[in-house]
């Protein structure tokens, strides 16, 4: 399985001197932060007009990002790394970081997902938050996460990383509690930040251990001398690196901080806990295949993960009846897939981005379809209060669909595509992995026709009060195009396009057949697809729906809204000890500590009021002590000279 | 030594006395014979202008010091006999004793051997030679010791000072002032009448007699009433009888009955009522 | 000649100065016991002088009564202006700078 490691083809990241187009590299991140600074210090006299220069901005680095993209396309294959050098970051003793930019077939990939999804969930935001009157500020956070990860994404070395790493860190914390007059929402950022904290401690220990065995931060630098350290460094390596991703790709065992991100506005839930911000630990994972290619056990760890919080979500998916958490465990699900690709290795990692791109696409879609469902639906998320919403926002609900089709992997679509492949290649080079991961798309299947038969067929379970009407074009336009990649996203495997052009990033993998023929495959998958399908229709198409959730349920789905009680695990295992040790050091503190501390004043100052009755007064008095003490002084002398 | 031997007892005694009396005029008296006695010292120790400074500066002029604040204060303040902080007086006794026994013990102890003498050092004389001293050794003692003596007169005439906080009353205001005392309450507008003058009593503390034969009493000092010591004129005229005896028997009724009728008036406290 | 009766005589003055410090309440008495105190250091200087056959001694005694000059003058100054505010001359009186 993993003989190809021995062979030595590990790419080795050597990137060429920017020049020509390419200098316009750190134009690409500049715009966004740019656009964030003026937006977020300008103040209010930016509000009439800071969504329109907040959405132009990402537009402008998607434009650049287009031409660098066909500029790199037109490039030989050994000529398609290319490095741009900004300024020296830090220099301290033999710490030497560069403020380097790295533009290659990965980061190029990025480029595009990024601006380009971000640029559409932009236009989208200016009708969804029409009526918001802190919109300025929205753009402006929406564009310091663009450059942050922007950053995340080009940086030729760990410590940048790290920065745009935080810097998403910070901008998703901003948002998840952008509406911080709810209680809800400030918790679920305060949640989020602090989950994040624990990846980022082993993100933050993995560049230390790099500095330590390389002496360097820089991609260049490590992957050409990864193949000195020993395979348990490697390991080590791998797994604090896995710490990270789970941290930022809600992976368990630090899953819980995504279903109650949900609290932020639904464009913040598309762009980023959805299409590029959750994804960057598998962006971190295949950039780093030079550790992970030498480091097999770390790679066993990251399927396992993978395997666990690609159930472990769809599980949360099929049991919520709030929306928006339903497509939350399914992003869960979903990253669950990509980790399984990068878990997989060489082979594996291809599918990994390509399941990315695609998910960014239809997970993009359907987040956004769901938020023009709540835009139409006073902001109620409950899907119990849906019902036959086709008839009432027809072009929602043909956007929504196309993004189902792709999610579940109807063929032709681009979650077709990506999805088999990560099958196939489990199957080739693990039956169990493949195995289970083709029974993921099983239940896939079912949650996603639960969730579009409550939404959008059955009947109508609609408070009174309630008129469902289709969003505004500034809505539906970008709906319409990202229903359009959703469909169209599997072109990228044509001819395997995109196996081809990643590989000299992440290696070449020799031609492993699956063990049954991969049209075969795709049939049995497509089956176990319309199997939970099936089941789906069963449970809620057949029957009513009620409006309000039974409470008279199975084990299984009680787990699963309570999002399989990863909260109680958290708190048991984590909060409640750490809330005890709290207590415990405030009690240490203000008993033993400030006791010490206040009692030596009150005994002094107990003494001293005893003492200062000296202090009577009497000039005389004082005289006679003078006399005592020069007496003592005599004696002393006399007993000196006597003795 | 016989001056030594014949003035230390009596140096001690003193010292002892201003210890013991109660007033503090005579703690001064008392002072200046331990002061004088040191200086008789001085000259025996071979320090003749030392003697005169002894005698001039401090008996004559740190001891007057003394005495004027004394009178300022009042002659008769003495200390009560309380000792109101406790344990003081004990404490302190026992103290001196023991300060007195280790400096006794102590300075017994030390043999000096025969002393030099000031034969040499007083060769050209004791003044020229203290003289030749101070003003090369201890010049500049002797400069910061009259900057000192500056200061302490300048310190002194600051604490002395009082500030004048009314205006300085003019023979004018003094006239309108009494004119007014004159409107309100019927003060006597002249002056105080004087003391009596008598045959045999012409004296300010004697009172003068009034038309009707009574003391007048604001004819003498209040001063001489308060201390009790003014006298009654009838009252001295108790004697006449023996007096015309003695002269010659030539009797005046006249004078007589006038005499008994005012031997009953006693001398007024205080004056002031006419 | 010997000194040390001289000396011996300093110390039992001084030490009677002493006590009439610390037990008189009279603040001018007070005042004339400390004389006393410098007056006996004087005689100490002085026989000192003798014994050691330089005129040294002097020197220090005619500083001393020059200084006690000085502290008299400001001393009694001050004792005149505590009696004028508070018309009482005694040392027990002035007490309230205390705890």
């Amino acid at each position: 399985m993993y003989a190809f490691n021995e062979g030595g083809a590990i790419p080795v990241v050597d990137p060429t001197t920017a020049d020509g187009v390419f200098t316009l590299l750190w134009l690409v991140v500049a715009l966004p932060l740019a656009g964030a600074a003026i937006l977020l210090i300008g103040g209010r006299r930016t509000d009439r007009w800071g969504h329109l220069l907040g959405t132009a901005l990402p537009i402008g680095s998607f434009v650049i990002s287009l031409v660098l993209f066909i500029s790199l396309l037109g490039r030989g294959d050994d000529e398609r790394q290319v490095m741009q050098h900004l300024y020296t970051w830090i220099e301290v003793g033999h710490l030497n970081v560069g403020m380097d930019l790295l533009y290659d077939q990965l980061s190029a990939l990025f480029l595009l997902l990024i601006t380009g999804v971000g640029s559409l969930i932009h236009i989208y935001s200016i009708g969804y938050m029409a009526h918001d009157p802190r919109r300025r500020r929205f753009f402006g956070y929406l564009n310091l996460f663009v450059a942050a990860m922007l950053v995340l994404v080009l940086s030729e070395n760990y410590l940048g990383l790290f920065l745009g790493w935080e810097g998403v860190g910070l901008a998703s914390y901003l948002l998840i509690g952008f509406w911080q007059h709810k209680p809800t929402a400030a918790a679920a950022a305060k949640k989020a930040f602090v989950l994040n904290r624990v990846g980022d401690m082993g993100l933050s220990l993995a560049i230390m251990m790099f500095f330590v065995l390389f002496g360097s931060t820089s991609f260049h630098v490590i992957s050409e001398a990864a193949g000195n350290a020993s395979e348990k460094q490697m390991t080590i390596l791998g797994l604090l690196l896995l710490l990270g991703a789970c941290g930022k790709s809600a992976q368990f065992p630090l899953q819980a901080w995504l279903m109650d991100a949900m609290e932020g506005p639904t464009p913040v839930s598309a762009l980023i806990h959805a299409a590029t911000m959750v994804t960057a630990g598998v962006y971190l994972i295949v950039r780093s295949n030079f550790v992970f290619d030498r480091a097999p056990d770390a790679r066993t760890v990251v399927l396992v993960v993978a395997l666990i919080s690609l159930f472990w979500g769809a599980w949360i998916g099929c049991a919520k009846d709030d929306i928006k958490k339903s497509l939350a465990g399914s992003t869960m699900s979903q990253i669950g897939y990509m980790m399984t690709a990068a878990g997989l290795g060489v082979a594996g990692y291809p599918f990994a981005i390509f399941h990315l791109l695609t998910h960014g696409f239809f997970k993009a879609d359907l987040f956004l379809s769901a938020g023009s469902v709540m835009h139409g639906m006073n902001d109620d998320v409950d899907m119990r209060h849906y019902g036959l919403l086709r008839k009432a926002m027809p072009v929602t609900f043909l956007t929504f669909t196309m993004g189902y089709l792709a999610i579940i992997g109807f063929p032709g679509f681009s979650g077709f595509w990506s999805k088999d492949g990560i099958i196939e290649t489990a199957l080739s080079q693990n039956i169990l992995v493949g195995v289970l991961a083709a029974l993921g798309a099983g239940v896939t299947g079912f949650y996603m026709t639960r969730m579009m038969l409550m939404t959008f067929f059955t009947d109508k379970r609609w408070e009174k009060d309630v008129h469902p009407h289709e969003s505004p074009t500034v809505m539906t336009g970008p709906l319409v195009v990202l229903a359009a990649l959703a469909v169209f996203g599997g072109l990228l495997i044509l001819n395997d396009w995109i196996v081809d052009w990643l590989s000299p990033v992440t290696g070449t993998a020799p031609h492993e057949s699956p063990p049954i023929p991969a049209l075969a495959i795709s049939a049995i998958v497509f089956v176990l697809v319309l199997a939970g399908a099936a089941v789906a229709w069963l449970v809620v198409g057949r029957q009513a729906v009620p409006r309000t959730a039974p409470t008279q349920v199975s084990w299984v789905t009680r787990a699963g809204r309570e999002e399989v009680y990863g909260n109680v695990i958290n708190d048991t295992l984590v909060v409640d000890p750490g809330r005890h040790l709290t207590a415990g050091v405030l009690a240490t503190d203000r008993y033993v500590v400030d006791g010490a501390l206040t009692g030596g004043p009150v005994a002094i100052g107990a003494v001293a009021g005893v003492a200062r009755r000296a202090q009577n007064g009497f000039v005389r008095s004082y005289a006679l002590s003078l006399l005592g003490g020069a007496l003592i002084v005599a004696l002393a002398l006399l007993a000196v000279n006597l003795a | 030594m016989t001056a030594f031997w014949i003035l230390a007892p009596i140096m001690v005694i003193a010292a002892l006395g201003i210890l013991f009396v109660r007033k503090a005029v005579h703690a001064a008296l008392l002072l200046a014979v331990v002061m004088i006695s040191l200086a008789v010292l001085y000259a025996a120790l071979d320090a003749p202008f030392l003697f005169a400074v002894q005698i001039i500066v401090y008996t004559g002029a740190i001891l007057m010091l003394f005495l004027f604040v004394l009178m300022l204060v009042g002659v008769d303040a003495s200390d009560s006999v309380v000792e109101t902080i406790r344990g003081q007086r004990v404490l302190a006794s026992l103290g001196g004793l023991a300060l007195g026994l280790v400096l006794v013990i102590g300075l017994g102890q030390i043999s000096l051997g025969t002393a030099v003498g000031l034969d040499d050092a007083n060769g050209e004389g004791n003044i020229q030679a203290l003289a030749n001293l101070l003003f090369s050794k201890y010049v500049f003692g002797f400069e910061v010791t009259s900057a000192l003596l500056i200061t302490a007169a300048v310190g002194a005439m600051v604490l002395a000072h009082r500030e004048r906080l009314t205006p300085k009353p003019t023979q004018a205001s003094l006239a309108a002032q009494r004119l007014r005392d004159y409107a309100d309450s019927g003060k006597h507008l002249g002056p105080l009448p004087p003391p009596g003058v008598y045959a045999r009593h012409n004296a300010v503390d004697t009172p003068a007699l009034l038309p009707d034969g009574t003391a007048a009493g604001s004819s003498v000092s209040r001063v001489l009433a308060a201390r009790g010591t003014v006298r009654s004129a009838p009252a001295l005229a108790d004697d006449i009888e023996e007096l015309n005896r003695q002269i010659g028997g030539a009797t005046h009724a006249g004078r007589e009955s006038e005499a008994a009728v005012t031997t009953t008036e006693t001398t007024p406290a205080t004056g002031g009522e006419h | 000649m010997n000194i040390t009766a001289y000396i011996v005589l300093s110390g039992i003055l001084f030490t009677i100065g002493c006590v009439g410090v610390l037990t008189r309440r009279n603040a001018i008495v007070v005042f004339m016991c400390v004389e006393l105190m410098l007056n006996a250091s004087n005689l100490a200087l002085v026989a000192f002088s003798r014994q050691h056959g330089n005129l040294d001694g002097q020197v220090a005694a005619f500083f001393v009564m020059v200084v006690a000059a000085a502290e008299v003058v400001v001393g009694l100054a001050i004792i005149m202006t505590i009696f004028r505010t508070r018309r009482s001359a005694s040392v027990d009186d002035a007490s309230l700078l205390k705890y």
